[in-house]
Order: structure tokens, then sequence, then C-alpha cells
């Protein structure tokens, strides 16, 4: 059972008061409190169940402009006693820096709408092995695919967060996940590819069926790949990945990497980045959304952004320390995005594959070759070509590479937006990228 | 030494009580309990941006039968907590019976000491060498933009309590020291990274200002990067440096090692054990028992004493790595690789020091026998997906080989390869291994475990080349 907010607060203005009668000045406080329950299927199989109960105490002391934190799982008055007393004595002997402070009162979240993020149905076990069955029996079905697993998890999650300014917030959320990964073999060779479904609300969950067949069908269509010659060709980019775009982006325009000077667009406020068809918003506000929040991780308001209008930059992700920094008020994005999008373009699906003869249509990235400095780009790509609209024959060894400014400026997008994560992205199409391979 | 049921309402003979009476039908399993402490200390844009201490402490009861765990996790110990995951673990084996295997073998080795680097080096000393990191830096001229540096350190007590009511005790330092600076000349900017670690004291690592080889070596990282011209793209000769690229070692054919992926004949090597799988010359092995390093431990998270392993000897397929789990079901032994990142995690088999062990060619040899490559120095992080075999890693410093010369520098390009047979196109094994710095992190299924890399200088005749230059 999740612990209630009355326990959690209890344990926060303990922190506060005892933190104050030491000598804070300022204090802020998290307590969490997370039950999980995961099970795992393998050929059929049970292979794992999995149960988790976790406290977590993040508490954060200011003497002035000095600042130091501590982190715990054992929420014992005894070891809070004792641990508070070791934050302070870091805060004391930490040099100081004028940024540091608490948010602006008049910044904080005032309400806490009930946006939907809670569902208190508890899927048992039971019912989870029933579903991941049905899970496997679906991808199985095809001679071609040799081993599957699947995975059922459910969440809940209570939290308060508090300061000595005399916020006090937090509401339960919790999560229902469920993923099939299926492994198809011809020929001696082996492709791996995975389907997965996430939701706030156990009811919203895909059809088992469905995650099961669309991991085995794009397992099978992976087989027997071909490394094409490296050439400069257009790349589109599977919903899956495209909303890397939007990561990368989200982390180019974070007020720290604005203020210490270390993103590629850095003084690119006001200016076009991307063409003027697209439109980029993070909506914290919208109802289930994985992403939603009534208030960022220091409790202040947070509301829809347009971070990019017209293909223009209008909005850093800022925080309170940062924001300082940078002479801006915090608009609420400590801790990042929260529902990031792109907005629809004009283009169907197909009449995106049709745009050009020939395309490389990329599902699956794998490395980590962003360079939010430079801006430079090179990851290992797997996918398809794309020939007079149609996917002819899976490509994989293969690497992609550009610099985001460029890429930015080269986007066409689909209009098959779906929002299935917290951050999502219709098809993309990049007009030209180098591609290394044979 | 943690004492983990000082006060708890419950005392080791209990707790032994429950593990007997939970695992008695089942294959095995253990109660793994931990005490974690950590600290990090961040100096960024000339403040100390962050000082933050952890501290974190809980149990996670595991008991397998046949081919299933079942796992229960909490950070309460206690009577009520115990038993509410003692009754989870028999519900989910409710069905299922088992022959309980108690062998764990003994050991007196250790291959670290048990000290608390948070505590063997006051918070102030960290700070003002923060301080000092940051000044020797930026006295290195207005090219200098950003320093970034940085100390992580922990102490991990851990206790296992098996159910013939052996109890395996480990106590395990770990520190690492960072620092990151970027230049930024004529409108251009690149970053340097470079850091130092393993499992002693901060001060094993930075004492007479050694502190300011690390900040050298960043700095010169980031001087090369910004001469830098577009990467080729293609297929081409590489040639490694020793050391730290050795993580094309644990990418390309550690993962694909690991016991669990070959059990579950998801890894590409699955049915290649006893052939050959490398060019003859390439000797690789996984060593948990090196001193001090940052993938040693004296005994795994199962309380098997790690070992020496050995993966490929001369080119053949020897061995996998085997937590109790795979190598049950496998008909072998655990080569103590079964870890995990805390008691929130459930075992996995891991590498720890994966070494590719010297030849008998000098670096000079393999450059000058280059028409048209590159020449990879250091590299960022990589990544293996295991049953297609392909695998990446990102130079973060590396050069253009032309005509059997080393040319210019080259902007950071990932590069691409094939499992199974990247080693078959390792054509020279240098004379000159190295062991990377100690600051590898190798991520799994979500969980993240310090390991170690090492490798002499090899050439590879045929590998993709990620940049952007046709």
């Amino acid at each position: 059972m999740i612990r209630d907010q009355e326990f959690l607060k209890d344990i926060a203005s303990y922190c506060i008061e005892n933190s104050k009668k030491l000598g804070a000045t300022d204090v802020g406080v998290k307590v969490i409190h997370s039950v999980s329950e995961n099970v795992s299927f393998r050929n059929k199989k049970l292979d794992e169940s999995n149960r988790a109960d976790s406290f977590a105490v993040n508490l954060t002391t200011y003497i002035e402009k000095k600042k130091s934190s501590i982190n715990s799982s054992d929420l014992s008055k005894s070891n809070l006693e004792k641990l508070i007393e070791l934050c302070i004595d870091a805060t004391k002997i930490t040099p100081s820096d004028e940024n540091n402070s608490l948010p602006d009162k008049d910044l904080m979240s005032k309400e806490i709408r009930d946006l939907n993020l809670y569902d208190e149905t508890h899927y048992p076990n039971d019912k989870k092995i029933e579903f991941l069955k049905k899970v496997e029996e679906t991808a199985s079905t095809n001679e071609k695919i040799v081993n599957t697993e699947a995975g059922f998890s459910e969440n809940k999650n209570n939290f308060i967060l508090a300061n000595s300014n005399g916020f006090l917030g937090g509401y339960k959320t919790s999560n229902f996940s469920s993923s099939c990964v299926a492994v198809s073999r011809i020929n001696g060779t082996m492709e791996r590819d995975y389907e997965f479904g996430s939701t706030r609300f156990l009811e919203d969950m895909m059809e088992p069926e469905e995650i099961g067949k669309i991991a085995a069908d794009k397992a099978i269509k992976k087989l027997g790949p071909k490394k094409i010659k490296s050439e400069k060709i257009g790349v589109i980019f599977d919903k899956r990945i495209s909303k890397g775009i939007l990561s990368t982006l989200a982390s180019a325009i974070s007020a720290s990497a604005i203020a210490r000077g270390t993103s590629f667009l850095k003084d690119h406020i006001n200016s076009e980045v991307f063409p003027n068809s697209i439109n980029i918003i993070d909506d914290p506000k919208i109802e289930k959304g994985l992403g939603s929040q009534n208030f960022d991780s220091e409790g202040v308001e947070t509301n829809s952004l347009k971070l990019v209008e017209n293909g223009i930059l209008k909005n850093y992700l800022i925080d309170t320390y940062y924001g300082k920094k940078l002479n801006l008020k915090s608009n609420g994005r400590s801790g990042g995005t929260t529902n990031l999008y792109f907005e629809n373009g004009a283009l169907s699906f197909k009449d995106l594959l049709n745009s050009e003869k020939k395309f490389l249509y990329i599902t699956e990235t794998i490395g980590h070759g962003g360079n939010i400095i430079t801006g430079d780009y090179s990851v290992g790509a797997s996918g398809f070509m794309v020939e007079d609209g149609e996917l002819t024959y899976p490509v994989s060894e293969i690497t992609i590479a550009g610099n985001f400014k460029e890429i930015f400026k080269n986007i066409t997008l689909a209009n098959d937006l779906e929002m299935k994560y917290s951050t999502n992205a219709p098809t993309l199409l990049i007009n030209q990228m180098t591609v290394a391979g044979k | 030494m943690s004492n983990f049921f000082k006060e708890t309402d419950i005392d080791t003979s209990q707790a032994e009580a429950i593990v007997t009476e939970t695992l008695k039908n089942c294959d095995d399993g253990e109660l793994y309990l931990e005490n974690h402490k950590s600290e990090s200390i961040v100096l960024d844009d000339n403040k100390i941006k962050s000082s933050t201490y952890n501290s974190d402490q809980g149990y996670g009861f595991r008991a397998v039968t046949g081919e299933v765990v079942a796992y229960s996790h909490s950070n309460d110990i206690s009577k009520e907590s115990l038993r509410k995951s003692s009754d989870n673990l028999k519900d989910t084996l409710k069905s299922k019976k088992g022959t309980y295997n108690h062998e764990i073998p003994k050991t007196n080795s250790k291959y670290y000491e048990n000290i608390n680097p948070i505590e063997s080096k006051t918070f102030a000393s960290k700070i003002d060498l923060l301080k000092s990191v940051n000044n020797y830096l930026r006295s290195k001229g207005s090219i200098v933009n950003q320093v970034t540096a940085n100390f992580l350190g922990e102490h991990k007590s851990i206790e296992i309590i098996r159910s013939d009511n052996q109890v395996l005790k480990d106590d395990r330092p770990l520190v690492r020291f960072n620092v990151s600076v970027v230049l930024e000349k004529d409108g251009k900017k690149e970053t340097g990274v470079y850091g130092v670690g393993g499992r002693q004291s901060y001060d094993d690592y930075l004492k007479d200002g050694s502190w300011k080889d690390v900040c050298d070596e960043a700095f010169r990282i980031a001087n090369v990067n910004l001469e830098s011209k577009p990467a080729p793209a293609g297929e081409m000769k590489v040639v490694l440096g020793p050391g730290w690229p050795a993580i094309l070692i644990h990418e390309a054919i550690g993962h694909g090692l690991e016991g669990d992926f070959n059990r579950k004949k998801t890894s590409a090597f699955h049915s290649l054990m006893g052939q050959q799988v490398a060019s003859e010359g390439v000797t690789i092995v996984d060593d948990g028992t090196l001193h001090q390093r940052r993938g040693s431990l004296t005994i795994d998270d199962e309380g098997t004493p790690t070992e020496n392993t050995v993966l490929i000897e001369n080119g053949i397929l020897k061995n996998y790595m085997q937590d109790r789990l795979n190598a049950r079901l496998m008909g072998t032994k655990s080569t103590g690789s079964g870890r995990r990142e805390s008691y929130k995690h459930v075992v996995l088999p891991r590498m720890r020091n994966t070494m590719m062990l010297s030849g008998k060619y000098s670096q000079n040899e393999m450059i000058s026998s280059v028409d048209k490559g590159i020449f990879a120095v250091s590299f960022g992080g990589g990544q293996v997906d295991i049953t297609s075999g392909k695998f990446v890693f990102n130079c973060t410093e590396a050069y253009e080989i032309n005509n059997g010369k080393i040319g210019s520098p080259i902007k950071g390009a990932t590069l691409i390869g094939d499992g199974p047979s990247i080693l078959k196109e390792v054509s020279l094994v240098g004379n000159d291994m190295k062991l990377d710095p100690g600051i590898g992190t190798c991520g799994k299924a979500g969980q993240g475990v310090p390991v170690g890399v090492a490798q002499p200088s090899i050439l590879i005749n045929k590998m993709t080349v990620g940049g952007t230059k046709l």
C-alpha cells in the first residue's frame, strides 16, 4: 500500500523544523514513497517477479547563500536527525554562491489540479501473467521467432515537496507499462526488436496481442540486413527515434547549458533554428500525460510553453539557479521538459515516403554520438531502404552523421503525431545526412 | 563493517531462520543486505555547484527455482517487511520445487582494504582541491571557457545470508575524480575529459600534484580537438591505442559472452563455444582479482570469490562469464561474475576488468602499415546490440593516418562494427597493454556497475568510421 500524504508531510515538516533549529536559513525537501511490482516472462514461462517498496528523502539546506544536500532511503527520525546534522555541517563549510536560493515566492504553484495521473487499480500478478501469456503467444506465432521476452510493471508513487517559505504540495501518480522483445532468426543470423506501452491508467494499456504482434513483425522485417555504400542521402526517422531530436533540443536550450556557454544554441534565442513551419510545445497540464506535472522539481508553477514558434526559438528551459545567472525568471522547468512535442506537419506518412525516389528509413540508433557543445552528431543506425515510397530491404551496420544546426534546419514533419511517451514527434525527414557504410 | 540488524526488531539468527524457511524448496537464493554511503562534490562554472551525501540501506531477498527468479526488496529492515517479502517469494514459486545448492567456495584473498574514502579526506580539503583545479586550468589562458571537476566517493558494505546460515561479507571502497574542460578558440568550442579512480582513497590517485596530470590530460584532449577536421565516412583500417579503447572489447564481445544471453541463446556467440572467434594471438580475459581496480571484487554479489576468467585464448572461445543461476542451468560453475547495482536489483552475470593481453607488435609498426585509415586514442562510450552483434563506440580523440603517417586530428565520430567478426579482423596485437584510468561504468538492464578494461594497441583491418566527409 502506498503511504498517504499525511505520513510524507510529517517527515517533510520534521526535516524543515530540525534543519532550521540547527541554523539553516532556508530548506527544501522532497519525500517520496513508491511501490512497484514487475513480472517478466520468457519463452512463455514465468522468468522473474520483482516487488519493490522504497522510500526516499532529498533534503537541501541553505545558510544564506551556502548550500548542501543529503539523500537517504531511511526515514527513521534517528537517522534523519544524524543526516540533517551532517548536511548542516557541510553547508557551513561550502563556499557561498550568490545564485543559491529557493524559488521566488510569487512563482510557486498555488493550487494542485487533478490531472488524472493516478489510477488506484491494482493489477494482481496473476492478471499480469495472463496478460504476458497473450503477449508471448501472439509474438511467437511465426516460426522465425526463436525467443520472446515480455514484461509488465505497475508503479505507484506518492510524494511531498516542501520548503521553508511555506510551500507544501504533492500528489499520487501511477504508471503501468508492458513490453515485448522478440528475437528472429534466419540462416544463423538473428535480429531483435520490441514494442512497448506505458500509461497512467490500466484501462489505456495496449492490447497484449497488439504488443506481441508488433514486436514480432518488426523483428522479422529486420532479418537479412545489408550494409549499404557510403553516401549523402535523405534520412527518415521513425517515430520511435524522431523524438530524440526533441531531447537534443531540450538539452541544448536548458538554462544550464546556455548559462555555462556549452550549447550549440547559445545566442540563438529569437532566431530561426527550424524551418518556419515548425512549432514545438512543452505542455505540463495534459490529462493522463506521462510527463504531466502541477509544478516543477522546485515547486514552481509550470504552464504550457511554446519553445519554438514558426521555426523561431522562443524560450529556454529555466530553473531558479541558472535563471538567476541569466537574469531570467524560472519558467518551471527545473527537472527538464514535461510533455514535449512537435505540432503535426503537413504531409501524410505516405506522402513523406514518396517525396523523393530514394530514402534511408531509420528505426533504431545506437550509441551516444550527440555533442551538445558543437552540435556534431554521429551514431550507429539500422532500418530500411525506401525506394519509390516502399520499404525495400533492411539495412544495418551503418552510421549517420551531421551537425544538429543543419539537421534542425532541414526537417520536414509528417502528420502522424501520437502521444505515446512524454516526448513525442511525428515521423520526420532530414533532407540530407552522411551515411557511412561500405 | 555494518551491523544491519542494530536498531531493528530482528536479529541475525531470526533473519537466518526466515531465509532457511523461505528457501527450503528452492534451487537457490539469498538475503542480500547493503549499506551504501556516497558523496558527490561538483565544481562548475567557478563555483561549488553541489555537495551531496547519500545514505541508503536495504535488503533484496531472492528465491530461485528452475529458471524462475522471485525478488523482493525494501529499505525497511524489519521482521514484518522480511515476512512480507518471504510471503511474496513463496507465492511466486508456489507450484515449483527445487534442490538447494549450498556450496560457495571460500576465499582468504582480499583485493582492496576496508577504508571509507569519504571520511579519509576532509570535506574542506576536497573543496580546496576542486578550487585548485579550477585555478590551475584557468591559468592556462583565456582560451579556457569552462571547467568542471568532481569527486565521487562511496563505501558499500554488503552481507549475504544463505539458507545454510552461511554469512558472507564484503566492504568496498570506490572513488573517482573527474575533470572536464571546454576550450574556445576562433569561435570554435571543444571539450576534453579525463578522470582517475579505483578502490583506494582519493589521495592515492591525487597525491604529489598528480591531480595536475589529470587536468593537463583533459586540457590536451580539448586542445587537440580544437584543431580537428571533419572525420571521414566509410570502411577503413583502424589503429586503436592502448588502455581505455578496450571498451571495444567490452562492447564487441564482452557482453556477448555473458552467461544469461548464451543460456537464452540471444547472443550472437551462443553457438560458438570452442570455435575460432578471433585471430590467432588474441587472448581476452575478465579478471576480478586485480588489486584496487575499479572492476575488482573480493567476492561477487552472490558471495562467490572472483577469479581471472579466460574468455578467448589464442582466438578460441573458452568460457562465458557466469553467475550462479546461469551456471547451474548451463551445467557449469559460477565464475564470480554475479553482480548487481544495489539491493534494489537482481543479480546478472557481468564483466569486471575485461582485458586483451599483449602481443608482439609495436604501435609504430601498425601505423606505418596503414595507407589510409584512422588512429583512435580515446573514446567516450559505447553500446552493443548483443543479438545482431552490432556495436558502436564514439571517438573523443582520433587522427587520420595517411601513407603510414599520423595526420590531422579528426572530429568525434562513431565507429560501428560486428562483434563476432571484428576480432577476426584484428591483424596485429601490440606489445603495450595498458589498463584504463579507472573510470568505466557498464550499463545492462538498467543497472550500472563499475568496470575496468585494458588492451594493447591493435590494428583492425576494416571498420566503418561514421564521419561526415565522403
